[in-house]
């Protein structure tokens, strides 16, 4: 039987955190991720787990540690927000690129400046071209449902990636949500022991990890790493179908919400997805015909499937919570965008940017984005992209 | 499984080479010759010599055999010529010498 429980996001991925009992855990705090190291903290210090923790003077440092740590063996992690996630950018490719199965809590919150502690996705966009897989989630049920997958995905002998599960900064990590919570030995048996094929304390075979590759050697193993990101499309979906039968709870790389016979989409991330479901609900009752898509699964990016779920629709609005500049498209727009020219499909698809550094996003915002939509009252050409809910 | 690495030659393709660029197995530097280029060359004047083997651990390169208690003469296949042997010999047993030879 699940267990009812009210958590918020942060204690719903501590307590996956808990329940899975990793080997290694370095962090540093940071607003609004610090809540996760603290609860781990605590569990140790009250002897629930075995975690070995390691309290680190930055998140460089944090993500070296837990790098270190898995190329010994360990199975490691480590959370993070905003600036902290920019601090680790050097090795977040070296995780990468050493296919190191590691699994990193990202609290979604806006990079400065100007500096702002709230919600948005600049971190994660910023962290987008590292090699690690990306799994967003709504609210705090996916925040703990995608924690537990990710070790499983991270830690498969054809994958071998890190993987970073975001959830939005205080909208989902602070609030607190009625969860399903599964039982500590169902959690334990679902992801498993982690027993690595090689790894640098193993005595019996010693190995080098992260060795020099001159230009002969760089291409070949950079086009290995990208195989394995495509490949894991196979395992993530492979992993969701196993977490469906022991949760209840079925999950793909997006999520499809009355968009079957929709002309009026809104593909969106994160936690502003249940806002605009709200507003699809309330135009369906005015007999618009609106639908929504909500990625799951961001890297790797499903550009066929995303495509192929978009191919009837007229006109779309792709919600970025995050600036990208490159005066056109936010990053996911400029994704998706890409996916419907491969697809040889020609709606309008308007890119907004919406919810930087936590600005709130109301029914109402979302009911407008499909009135333009409907309108048409915008043309690719002329306005590329726009802002949703800036004052002007 | 230890990595073949005779199939990580210069024009391995992406799929036979190593996840991470891993090398699983130790001891592969053998097979390498990256002592192809020096500034200075160490000279070891074996007369000079007491076999008190503080050369071999500050070596870098692990490039002064041991055979039986006793150092030989260097491996130029992997010396660099650095020159740290020579800080250390306390008997002038080794003179580094400017050129690659």
């Amino acid at each position: 039987m699940a267990i009812r429980d009210k958590l918020s996001g942060n204690e719903a991925v501590s307590v996956a955190i808990k329940q899975i009992n990793p080997d290694v855990m370095a962090a540093f705090p940071i607003t609004p991720s610090t809540e996760i190291p603290q609860y781990v903290a605590s569990y140790i210090a009250n002897g629930d787990i075995d975690t070995v923790f390691v309290p680190v003077e930055s998140e460089h440092s944090a993500m070296s540690a837990t790098i270190a740590a898995s190329a010994a063996g360990a199975r490691a992690l480590t959370a993070t927000s905003s600036c902290g996630l920019a601090l680790m950018w050097e090795e977040l490719y070296i995780a990468a690129s050493d296919r190191l199965p590691i699994v990193l809590a990202l609290v979604n919150r806006a990079l400065s400046g100007p500096i702002n502690i709230n919600a948005d996705h600049s971190d994660a966009m910023g962290a987008r071209d590292a090699g690690w897989l990306q799994i967003f989630a709504e609210n705090n049920q996916e925040a703990y449902d995608n924690f537990i997958q990710a070790f499983r995905i991270a830690e498969h002998s054809k994958i071998l990636l890190p993987v970073m599960t975001c959830q939005d900064g205080f909208i989902t990590s602070h609030a607190v949500e009625n969860i399903s919570l599964l039982e500590d030995e169902k959690v334990k048996a679902f992801v498993g022991k982690y027993e690595p094929e090689n790894y640098l304390l193993n005595e019996k075979q010693p190995m080098a990890v992260g060795p020099y590759a001159v230009s002969s050697y760089y291409m070949e193993s950079k086009r290995l790493q990208a195989q394995a990101m495509a490949d894991s499309k196979e395992i993530i979906l492979q992993v969701a179908k196993e977490f469906e039968a022991l949760s209840g709870r079925s999950y793909g790389f997006f999520e499809e919400y009355k968009i079957e016979d929709a002309e009026y989409a809104v593909v969106i991330m994160g936690s502003a997805a249940g806002a605009a479901k709200d507003a699809v609900d309330l135009l369906r009752t005015q007999g618009k015909k609106v639908g929504l898509i909500k990625v799951r699964v961001f890297r790797p990016f499903p550009a066929e499937e995303l495509a192929a779920a978009l191919k009837n629709v007229k006109a779309i609005a792709i919600m970025d919570r995050a600036e990208s500049f490159s005066g056109h498209a936010g990053p996911l727009a400029a994704e998706l965008r890409a996916a419907l020219f491969n697809a040889k499909l020609t709606p309008d698809a308007i890119s907004y940017i919406y919810g930087l550094g936590g600005r709130d996003v109301r029914v109402e915002d979302m009911q407008a984005v499909y009135t333009s939509l409907e309108a048409g009252d915008f043309k690719c050409i002329d306005i590329p992209y726009r802002y949703l809910g800036v004052r002007e | 499984m230890k990595s073949d690495i005779s199939k990580l030659h210069e024009n391995v393709t992406w799929q036979e080479i190593t996840p991470g660029t891993s090398i699983i197995g130790s001891g592969t530097s053998a097979h390498f010759n990256t002592g192809d280029w020096r500034v200075d060359t160490p000279c070891f004047d074996e007369s000079k010599c007491k076999q008190c083997l503080l050369c071999i651990p500050v070596c870098p390169d692990s490039s002064i055999p041991v055979q039986a208690s006793k150092r030989l003469d260097f491996d130029f296949d992997h010396c660099k010529g650095c020159g740290i042997c020579a800080k250390v010999c306390p008997f002038d047993a080794i003179i580094m010498k400017a050129g690659e030879k």
